[in-house]
């Protein structure tokens, strides 16, 4: 081998500044890759912790979900019953839905299917920007705004109810499900819909017949995080539900949330007492629900990617 | 100098036609100084072109003649985009199509369609096939007559013995020539006197190509088809006509045969034997 052969091979063996940097970049990304589910792993081993001292102790599952009487600071004997606040919960989300499944649903179509150009541009930075308002200026909007408006309209005495908290989550949950949604019915190949026009079929038809059901899958998990999103919402929802436990005959009675009474009581409650085990353990609870939403939602948005 | 040669088909050797109508020469497609813009970009340049009902007749051309478009003209899905800008007359079966007052729906409905990449839609086979039929009312039962008319739209694409027994699987699990071939089936049900075909063997192979152009040459007659293809081997065995187009517009039509012997214009020569393209 010749020297002039040598010195090249011993150049490329040789570790120089890019090779190291090559490494450390690809060390940050795996790290940068890995850290969400550390994150999440830790969360759940924290509330675990948190909660199970409580969870495994003093909890009594039959009071937990059927007793609507939830007395954390009672003198004579604390109960520890979330019904009320799970129905309180659902109530709000049910309403939030009932408000932004149509309104969504109808966004993504319009924006997806009939808009074009510059309308189209517009109105998806729109909703990307409504999906960034902070959910404490939707509470304050609820508690002015909503409050008054519902009292008026509805001449019933308060304003923060059941109403108010879903209009509230709905328009907050509506922007993230639109754009979710839109995602979906952009996912359709044109071709599907150029097959169907050149049958015949009018706008609508196509919407309706072909892509709505190609893309049924990606329209279902933007609803499911609707709800997860609208589930696990606190602030807002501490200040328009009226936050009293109760369990709503009308959309006009005031509720209480899961989430509402974590933030609401957390701070007040002594580290490892019975009660701050209790609101842990609303904690697991809320966790597990919105994972398993989260995570129906997220299988079946692969579904439609692997067809 | 392209009228001249279109002399009656009557006399066409190989696989006389044997039904009355065609032996009139009526046309099934009649487009007249047909111009098209893409926005500013012009696609068609005064394109006079005229289809002989019950035939195959193909168009030919380099990519980006504008073959494609003439076709996508004929039913009007060219105006899908809004950037698209049509004059002159076109008229299918007597009936001008550009008319103001023509529903676009009904002239697609009327005029069946096949792609290139087969597209069949992601539902069943059954609901493929009923697909255009159930769009013209869908308040009509058609339960009755659903079986029959699934039946008979297999059979004239030949699918009846490979697909009768999975009519409610999906669409998407058939092989690309199935595929094919049921895209042409579900346009049978509403009975369309004209079926276009944009190159509706560029995505097959050489095996599933001869079955469609096989099943092309069985649908002539009943049907007048008007193909785009790449393909000038294709044009010369699987059509009767052929028209060769250049830049937008149209430079010779005549019978299959004659155009590839013996092409009156320059460019037509040069083209069929491969000189450009």
């Amino acid at each position: 081998m010749s020297s002039k052969a040598q010195k090249a091979m011993a150049h490329m063996d040789r570790r120089d500044l890019s090779w190291y940097v090559d490494r450390a970049v690809q060390i940050l990304m795996f790290v940068g890759g890995i850290s969400a589910i550390v994150f999440i792993i830790g969360i759940f081993v924290f509330i675990s912790k948190e909660g199970f001292s409580f969870t495994f102790g003093r909890f009594d599952i039959v009071e937990f979900f059927t007793s609507m009487n939830w007395r954390p600071t009672s003198e004579s004997r604390e109960t520890y019953g979330a019904f009320a606040l799970i129905v309180g919960t659902a109530s709000i989300t049910g309403m939030a839905m009932l408000i932004a499944i149509p309104f969504s649903l109808g966004a993504a179509i319009y924006i997806g299917e009939f808009a074009t150009g510059k309308t189209r541009e517009s109105l998806k930075v729109l909703v990307e920007l409504l999906a960034a308002i902070p959910s404490v200026v939707w509470g304050f909007i609820g508690l002015t705004i909503m409050n008054g408006l519902i009292i008026q309209l509805f001449n019933v005495p308060i304003g923060l109810n059941v109403l108010n908290a879903g209009v509230i989550l709905g328009l907050m949950a509506a922007p993230i499900m639109t754009t979710i949604a839109e995602d979906a019915l952009k996912a359709v190949p044109d071709r599907y819909r150029e097959a169907a026009e050149a049958m015949g079929a009018t706008k609508w038809q196509v919407i309706v017949k072909v892509v709505i059901p190609a893309s049924k899958n990606g329209l279902v998990s933007a609803v499911l995080l609707g709800i997860g999103r609208a589930f696990g919402e606190t602030m807002a929802v501490l200040m328009a539900s009226g936050h009293s436990i109760n369990i709503p005959g009308s959309v006009f009675d005031s509720v209480r949330a899961l989430t509402a009474t974590i933030a609401a009581e957390l701070g007040e409650t002594a580290v490892g007492s019975d009660h701050y085990g209790a609101l842990f353990t609303l904690g697991i609870f809320l966790f597990l629900i919105t994972f398993i939403i989260n995570l129906t939602a997220d299988v079946m948005v692969r579904g439609i990617r692997n067809k | 100098m392209s009228r001249d040669a279109l002399v009656d088909t009557t006399k066409k050797q190989d696989e006389p036609l044997n039904k009355e109508e065609l032996a009139s020469g009526a046309l099934a497609i009649q487009a007249t100084d047909l111009n098209l813009w893409y926005g500013t970009f012009q696609a068609l340049f005064d394109v006079s072109f005229n289809v002989k009902q019950g035939l195959v007749t193909s168009l030919i051309g380099p990519s980006g003649c504008g073959k494609s478009t003439l076709l996508r003209s004929v039913n009007r899905i060219n105006e899908r985009f809004g950037y698209v800008r049509t004059q002159g007359k076109v008229e299918v079966m007597g009936h001008d199509i550009y008319a103001p007052k023509v529903d676009l729906t009904q002239v697609r409905s009327q005029i069946g369609m096949v792609f290139q990449r087969p597209n069949p839609l992601p539902i069943t086979i059954r609901k493929n096939i009923l697909f255009g039929y159930g769009l013209q009312d869908s308040t009509k039962k058609i339960d009755s007559q659903e079986d029959e008319i699934i039946e008979k739209a297999l059979k004239e694409v030949l699918l009846w013995d490979d697909l009768k027994d999975k009519l409610d699987k999906s669409a998407l699990d058939l092989s690309l020539e199935q595929q094919q071939k049921l895209c042409i089936a579900r346009l049978l049900p509403v009975k369309p006197k004209v079926l276009l075909m944009d190159e509706p063997c560029s995505a097959l192979d050489p095996k599933a190509t001869e079955a469609i152009e096989e099943l092309i040459w069985g649908l002539r007659g009943e049907y007048t088809i008007l193909i785009v293809t790449h393909n000038m081997a294709q044009a010369r065995r699987a059509s009767d006509e052929c028209a060769f187009m250049l830049m937008g517009k149209m430079v010779e039509h005549q019978r299959t045969e004659d155009l590839f012997v013996t092409p009156f214009n320059q460019q037509t020569a040069d083209y069929i034997e491969g000189k450009f393209g």
